[in-house]
């Protein structure tokens, strides 16, 4: 499911095959190491109703992310089993608080209370977005120099990044912020 | 999952891939060790060409004379992004590239047919702080690749058919190899990279045969060993020294020669001590892997000078007496002259090659050097050295013409850089390196800043540098240098590929292609026509140094990406 979220409805594998096919490249001893192994709940892509959590030891409530802050790392977590999705770094979420004012019409839908959500790994290279440029509100990348305006769906407005990371919608439920759906698109680079 | 991908692999193998196996399994000729210890000019065998690593072809049919008429003889698109770096080695015809993303594309050298192309299926989750590869090693009818998630993969030279794949290490701990493996001896020889992700560097053998694993020599000694000492606590468990560049070979004594990365995490006070064998080059015992001697190059390092480059094997007169040297242009803007011993490497000399202001002295006996410390960053201080953090050079190899005895360095002078360092917290898998690679600095001497780049000659035997070409922005071309008299190289951000005259460093020829040439140039012959080979395709290091200069001038300069394979040869008569 992680590799496709942003796919047409068919088979991932078979997707990804038949475009090989059709370009003519001859699959020779293909290998897949990540594919042998048995997925756990750990690494898991978000799911709807999972909560946030930092360290695992609590879910995180709106007023946990402050207005303009830094962006914080979060991941997953199941509020049924309390298990971390923090077995793949592909879970890697950044929450940053907006002013609602400025949010869009799409951003302002996927926000819980000027909350937004996107992916933590750059959709160039896969590497962690970790730097936060306060006075721009742009997320960098520090592998490559890409950044992302979060301001503008995290679009890309500097380096190599072929595309905006891929929002997480979140929703309110109780009191805890949960994931309201999957990523809007896949996570990290797409292979060519 | 792996069953319909074998399955469909198996179908398209019987649909298109065995006609072309009958066909020239009989023809593919085996590389064995003695074509490596004395490769025909003809062919260019691995990653420098030779063993000794000096990026030489006797070739001599395009000289100096008639270079100015090199033309394009065939191109090839890659269909991907990013640096491409690997050499174009060929084998009596048969051509292997790779790219980005861990493909091997196997080509007719004289026509640029395709004949085969392997992809790995990487994994998704994979961090790739430098999305590259630099080329494939032959042995027997083998080729072999380093793979970006740590694997070792055989590969059949005439199908392009998986024989046997090999983890090295787990990618997930922030393992990963982005060199060309060095065959020799039955043996398939890497080292790791991953520095940056508090990981612990090893060089490591495998029968090149089946992939059986053989000696492990990690770049940091372990507990109990001789030099753990030179690390505090368990930061040697995390100390990285990564090995990523392909060693070079003595066959004579059997000794490998392979540079060493820097310590990790990158401010030094958080692991006081040498740090072993951090920023050197090791001689191994090629059937053991057993350490015959080291040289570190500087210890306790603070600003990212990784020598991972590996020395030049190469006989210099000096006072009327012939010594076995090694030569290294180090990242720490020294050019280093070292003597190959039986059991040990010595030190002969070192001056800078570029601007350094980091280094107070050099001991005349041992090569150590003593640093100014306020060019020393630390945690909370902010501290500016030259040359930057990539250094006089980085990875580029340079290359020896034993024709003109001069030592062709791709150099960049006047750039300096700033680091503050910042605590760091290990987390597996992410970086590990006590500094925001964001707040990097790199800017010019305010001395100098008429030009970055350059092209060095220096004169071995009399350890002189003898010509100098300047380029405004910086180099980051790997060198080929030819018996006819030529330098072939490119590593500018116009896209440029060169060929400069030997002696003097005029550029006879350029060629402007399609991207920033940041590949390893080869040269080669098949039915008596002379080829030079490169490919383009700009990306990783020489890009984001560019967005740190661009920052720093306050400009902003596109390079484009994609890779283009160039063949270029002489008008046929």
């Amino acid at each position: 499911m992680t590799e496709c979220q942003s796919e047409p409805p068919v088979g991932c594998t078979a997707r990804r095959l038949w475009l090989r096919k059709v370009v003519g490249i001859a699959i020779i001893g293909l290998s897949d190491p990540s594919a042998a192994e048995e997925p756990s709940p750990s690494t898991l892509p978000p799911q709807p109703g999972d909560q946030l959590t930092v360290s695992g030891e609590r879910s995180l409530i709106p007023a946990d992310v402050m207005l303009n802050a830094p962006p914080l790392l979060v991941y997953p977590r199941d509020p049924l089993s309390g298990v971390v999705r923090d077995g793949s770094r592909l879970n890697q979420i950044l929450l940053i608080k907006l002013d609602i004012k400025t949010l869009d019409d799409t951003t302002r839908v996927r926000a819980a209370e000027g909350i937004v959500a996107y992916s933590g790994i750059c959709t160039h290279a896969a590497c962690a977005v970790s730097e936060w440029k306060g006075e721009t509100r742009h997320l960098l990348c520090p592998c490559h120099n890409s950044e992302y305006d979060v301001s503008g769906h995290a679009n890309v407005v500097a380096g190599p990044a072929p595309r905006p990371l891929p929002a997480l919608p979140l929703s309110i439920a109780g009191q805890y912020l949960i994931v309201q759906g999957a990523f809007t698109a896949k996570v990290g680079l797409k292979k060519l | 999952m792996r069953s319909p991908l074998l399955i469909l692999s198996l179908l398209l193998l019987l649909q298109g891939g065995l006609p072309l196996m009958a066909a020239e399994k009989a023809s593919y000729p085996a590389v064995t060790d003695a074509r490596l210890i004395a490769p025909e000019a003809r062919n260019w065998l691995m990653y420098r060409g030779t063993y000794n690593g000096w990026g030489y072809s006797p070739l001599a049919k395009i000289t100096t004379a008639n270079v100015a008429k090199l033309r394009p003889a065939w191109t090839f698109s890659t269909g991907m992004t990013e640096a491409h770096q690997s050499p174009p080695i060929v084998n009596e015809g048969r051509m292997f590239i790779t790219t980005p993303q861990n493909r091997v594309i196997a080509l007719d050298a004289r026509t640029g047919e395709q004949l085969w192309r392997y992809q790995r299926e990487l994994p998704d989750e994979l961090f790739q702080l430098h999305p590259t590869n630099r080329g494939v090693a032959l042995y027997g009818d083998k080729v072999y690749l380093a793979t970006v998630d740590a694997y070792l993969i055989a590969l059949d030279a005439t199908s392009g058919a998986v024989v046997w794949e090999q983890k090295v290490e787990d990618y997930r701990g922030g393992y990963y190899m982005t060199l060309a493996p060095l065959a020799a001896d039955g043996k398939v020889i890497v080292g790791v990279s991953g520095g940056e992700f508090g990981t612990r560097g090893f060089i490591q053998a495998f029968d090149a045969e089946t992939g059986k694993p053989g000696w492990k020599t990690y770049t940091i000694p372990g507990a109990g060993e001789p030099g753990n000492d030179s690390w505090p606590g368990d930061s040697w468990k995390r100390g990285g020294v990564p090995a990523w560049v392909t060693g070079s070979y003595d066959p004579i004594t059997q000794t490998v020669y392979w540079g060493t990365g820097n310590a990790g995490q990158w401010i030094g006070t958080e692991r006081p001590g040498d740090n072993l064998y951090s920023s050197s080059v090791l001689g191994l015992d090629v059937k053991t892997g057993k350490l015959r001697g080291y040289h570190q190059y500087h210890w306790n390092d603070s600003w990212d000078w990784d020598e991972v480059s590996a020395p030049l094997l190469v006989d210099i007169r000096r006072n009327g007496k012939v010594i076995k040297a090694l030569v290294h242009a180090g990242r720490d803007g020294y050019l280093w002259f070292l003597e190959r011993k039986p059991d040990a490497i010595g030190f002969i000399g070192a001056r800078p090659y570029v601007r350094q202001n980091v280094f107070t002295s050099i001991d005349p006996m041992t090569g150590r050097p003593t640093y100014d410390e306020t060019k020393v960053p630390r945690i909370g201080k902010r501290a500016e050295f030259c040359p930057s953090m990539w250094g006089g050079k980085d990875w580029p190899p340079e290359a020896y013409n034993p024709q003109t005895g001069l030592l062709y360095i791709p150099a960049n002078e006047n750039l300096c850089g700033a680091i503050t360092g910042e605590p760091a917290k290990y987390k597996r898998g992410e970086l590990y390196m006590g500094v925001s690679l964001a707040k990097l600095e790199v800017f010019t001497h305010p001395d100098a800043k008429d030009h970055i780049g350059e092209l060095q000659a220096w004169d071995l035997a009399k350890g002189e540098k003898v010509w100098t070409v300047k380029f405004p922005f910086h180099n980051w071309g790997p060198i080929l240098t030819t018996g006819g008299g030529l330098v072939f190289s490119g590593g500018t951000n116009d896209r440029n590929f060169r060929a400069f005259d030997a002696k003097t460093g005029k550029i006879l020829w350029k060629q402007r292609t399609n991207s920033g040439v940041v590949g390893v140039p080869t040269s080669y012959e098949v039915d008596g026509v002379q080829y030079v080979a490169v490919q383009s395709g700009w990306g990783v290091d020489a890009q984001r140094k560019q967005e740190y200069l661009d920052k720093s001038f306050g400009i902003k300069t596109a390079v484009p990406q994609g890779g283009v394979l160039w063949v270029f040869a002489l008008p046929s008569k």
